[in-house]
């Protein structure tokens, strides 16, 4: 009898491994295509806390550099956005990092405030496959799944991609266990430059106000800040479009005055920050490239110096070591981005 | 809940570990529990359609042994006072009484299942015979099949006529009656089962078996793999073939035989094995529905070898009584006196067809599966009527019968012809059937098998291997497993390989199968009836 419970418990073994090892072979690895995807488990390499995180959508992973922020004033950041953030995986992503770090500053980005239901399985996957599994995971999983999804296939990736089986390639195999940096401390770098032309105005919509669900993840998010003794920052970042109304600009204006919150709408600060949406911009005016990102970032890193309790950590150890590594890999990354870009152009 | 959803898996395996956890005398009370919330899962309205034959069944069959019970008792104490003759015209008196009672139940739950399952179809037909002749067309009716309202039907009467015949007792607990109508492993596609046989195991108490629940497990595990490995995957293209019959003809028609019969087949033997293995791991005997159908080598052996309970239920409940029926004898006797030899098959053969029509008839409210029925019925009859022929053609080449070469021309044809007729469960109406069966003679194009056609309808060339690996080994299976299961000997003499396989096979399942987001898995085809 022993001996079969022994075998038994045997093969189960194996069939954990070999399941396990399935999983880790067929979840995408987000190396050389889809980087977004990435993003996400990224932060949980970091080695030392931050004193500002940004969280949402790819309106704070393109349009922030954390490295000019260091560089310029001393302040550590990290950037956990993803792509089509919506505001209860941010706040599920807020209520994580939490556990994980006590940062001065939150900045939150308002766009998402439009999204008041799950919108897509893709960019779902996007940005919660790489949390990590946590009761933070599995509610922000519950809040977002559309119909066809399971929470199964959040927990065991292989229910839903085992459909790669004949698509998998080399990546998966060299990426099974490791993974490489895409981002600078969150920041997806792109040195590309489209200029913005003909930005299309927003048609008049039916109805402006935010949907109920996204006013009380926003005052969820105040109040997680508020019990943190965090400051909580919402912006909008200067993208051109989606079109950011006026009615919503009005609704945020004031829920940040009722809450006691600052706002910074980068729309109407484009001229301070020194925008130049002809060379700024990688994709038209719907994200900033390298150049407009350290632009807006030096100017918001002394807003930040200014109005929130940041200190200049240059020099204190270990952030200077880690920061110091970091700003080499940036700029090794922006030469060879740059070193790319030119080389398309001049072909 | 299908077998083959996450929903499923959690409900059998919390009700697995809660049923030999329990007091073993309780534990039926457990699976009727778990059976009544699985079928509400379907609809909590469907257990009033199948609460409603469990009760007039439970009463009839009741009725008719108490009945039974005391127009004995009553002979037996008349005994000395009556004649022969007296004593006969009592019994049939008797059991006359008792045929009422049958009668009425039997109509009560028929007429259910005719009404929800064939009144529009009926109410179509009317319709358009009313258009035809220039009057307004009838609207149909709302009406939502109930989950395996065929099976349980047809499970329930089985018992009923069983008891009127005194082959089986009638139960006397209502609830393990109904537990023997709900049992939820083969409430969604059979088997039909027989009081007599599931009663045995299904009502007693089960310790713990971990041989039964290891085999048990693992017929599940094969089940599953033949449905969403093999079954799921090959209803992609089948689905393409057939929703645009006008574009796919000649070879492609040939191919949805050949496609539809691997497909059903892993999807309905899939079922059964699910149902047998999960009934197995509770202990409980469910009877095989399945015995390598594709190797027989005649229509009417393919019949016995493929659902073999709904064959048996018709054959024990409605061919051999119609054939002993007033009117078929009076028929065989008028047929016999005016066509001789000729004329002496007349009665059994209108027993077939008929046999045949209700077969069909009850595979779906729709002509296909009519004509379906039919066919199958005439094949058998004219199989039969050849049978001097055949002879004949075997004593010119006695060494045909008997090779292998010649089994295998069999088989094949049998595959074939059961294939062919097949068909008319999958295209839209019976003249689209006929004409795209027609393309094969008049418009072949042989080369779309090579030129990559096939790799266009909707999956591509590793699918295609997937799934011909999945069927090769469903067939190398087969061919070792004619005397004994090949998991069955595997698990007897190599436990460990086994085990092995068993791990091997839940993995490839796990990344072959076809499931999930981007897969549209279809339901088990006999959920339908």
């Amino acid at each position: 009898m022993r001996k079969k419970i022994c075998a038994a418990a045997l093969w189960c073994a194996v069939f954990a491994v070999g399941f396990g090892l399935l999983n880790a072979l067929f979840i995408p690895k987000y190396m050389s295509e889809i980087p977004e995807g990435a993003l996400i488990a990224e932060y949980y390499k970091e080695e030392a806390g931050h004193d500002v995180v940004f969280i949402g959508d790819c309106e704070v992973y393109e349009n922030f550099s954390p490295d000019v922020l260091w560089r310029e004033y001393g302040i550590p950041s990290y950037i956990r956005g993803s792509a089509q953030q919506l505001i209860w995986q941010s706040y599920y992503l807020m209520e994580e990092t939490l556990k994980y770090e006590t940062p001065k500053v939150m900045v939150f980005n308002v766009l998402s405030m439009k999204y008041g239901e799950p919108q897509s399985e893709a960019y779902n996957r996007l940005n919660l496959d790489g949390m990590r599994l946590s009761p933070q995971k599995l509610a922000a999983v519950r809040a977002s799944m559309t119909e066809e999804e399971s929470l199964l296939s959040y927990l065991f990736p292989l229910l839903r991609y085992h459909s790669r089986w004949n698509e998998l390639g080399g990546e998966d195999v060299k990426y099974l266990f490791r993974r490489d940096m895409v981002s600078d401390s969150g920041y997806l770098m792109n040195v590309q430059v489209r200029p913005a032309e003909d930005v299309p105005q927003g048609r008049p919509l039916a109805d402006y106000s935010f949907d109920p669900v996204c006013w009380d993840y926003l005052d969820k998010m105040a109040d997680l800040c508020q019990e943190h003794g965090v400051q909580l920052v919402l912006v909008k970042a200067p993208s051109l479009y989606p079109y950011w109304y006026g009615q919503w600009e009005e609704q945020i204006e004031d829920y940040a005055a009722r809450r006691g919150l600052e706002y910074l709408n980068f729309l109407e600060l484009t001229q301070e920050a020194g925008l130049d949406f002809s060379a700024d911009t990688y994709d038209n005016g719907l994200h900033l490239n390298l150049y407009g990102a350290e632009k807006l970032s030096r100017w918001f890193g002394a807003w930040l110096s200014e109005h929130c309790p940041v200190e200049d950590r240059r020099g204190q150890q270990p952030f200077e070591d880690i920061w110091s590594e970091k700003s080499a890999a940036y700029a090794a990354r922006k030469a060879r981005l740059e070193a790319e870009w030119n080389a398309r152009e001049g072909a | 809940m299908s077998f083959a959803s996450t929903q499923f898996l959690a409900f059998f395996a919390a009700l697995f570990l809660l049923y030999y956890a329990i007091p073993r005398r309780h534990q039926w009370k457990l699976l009727l529990a778990g059976s009544l919330f699985f079928y509400w899962f379907a609809g909590w309205w469907c257990l009033i359609y199948i609460g409603v034959t469990t009760v007039t069944t439970y009463l009839a069959g009741r009725k008719i042994a108490a009945l039974a019970a005391s127009q004995e008792e009553w002979l037996k104490a008349h005994r000395d006072e009556l004649s022969k003759e007296e004593r006969k015209a009592r019994k049939a008196k008797d059991k006359s009484v008792r045929f009422r009672w049958m009668l009425g139940c039997l109509l009560v739950n028929f007429g259910i299942l005719a009404v929800v399952k064939y009144a529009n179809f009926v109410l179509g037909n009317v319709s358009a015979l009313t258009v035809f002749f220039g009057g307004q067309p009838i609207p149909s009716l709302s009406l939502v099949l109930p989950m395996g309202i065929s099976f349980y039907t047809f499970q329930a009467m089985g018992y009923l006529i069983d008891v009127y015949w005194g082959k089986c007792r009638a139960e006397r607990n209502l609830g393990r009656f109904a537990l023997f109508v709900t049992f939820f492993p083969q409430l969604i596609q059979g088997p039909i089962s027989r009081f007599g046989e599931l009663s045995r195991t299904l009502c007693g108490e089960h310790p713990w078996d971990s041989r039964q629940i290891a085999m048990g497990a693992e017929r599940v595990l094969w089940g599953l793999a033949k449905k969403l490995i093999v079954a799921d995957r090959l209803a992609i293209p089948l689905r393409a073939l057939v929703s645009d019959p006008e574009r796919y003809t000649g070879v492609y028609v040939l191919a949805v035989v050949f496609l539809y019969a691997v497909q059903l087949y892993a999807d309905f033997t899939g079922g059964i094995d699910i149902t047998i293995g999960a009934a197995q791991m509770l202990g409980v005997k469910v009877t095989e529905n399945f015995q390598r159908p594709f190797f027989s080598k005649s229509a009417a052996e393919y019949w016995r070898r493929w659902h073999i309970t709904m064959g048996t239920w018709f054959r024990d409940y409605l061919f051999y009584p119609m054939s002993v029926s007033r009117p078929i004898l009076k028929l065989h006797q008028k047929c016999r006196n005016r066509f001789g030899r000729f004329g002496k098959h007349v009665g059994v053969h209108t027993c077939s067809i008929i046999l045949w029509f209700v077969t069909g008839l009850w595979h779906g409210a729709s002509w296909n599966f009519i004509v379906w029925g039919l066919l199958n019925g005439m094949v058998i009859i004219v199989s039969q009527e050849l049978e001097p022929l055949y002879a004949r053609f075997h004593a010119r080449f006695p060494s045909l019968k008997g090779s292998r070469g010649w089994d295998l021309v069999q088989v094949a044809r049998t595959f074939w012809l059961m294939g062919i007729i097949r068909v008319l469960d999958v295209y839209r109406d019976v003249p689209l059937t006929f004409r795209q069966l027609g393309t094969v003679f008049t418009a072949l194009r042989p080369q779309t098998l090579w030129d990559g056609s096939f790799l266009e309808l909707g999956i591509g060339a590793g699918d295609w291997l997937v799934a011909a690996a999945g069927a090769g080994a469903m067939l190398v299976c087969s061919l070792l497993g004619r005397r004994e299961p090949v998991r069955v000997r595997l698990t007897r003499d190599h436990p460990q390989l086994a085990w092995g396989g068993c791990v091997l096979l839940a993995l490839l399942t796990l990344v072959f199968g076809v499931y999930g987001i981007g897969f549209d898995a279809t339901q088990f085809i006999y959920n339908q009836f």
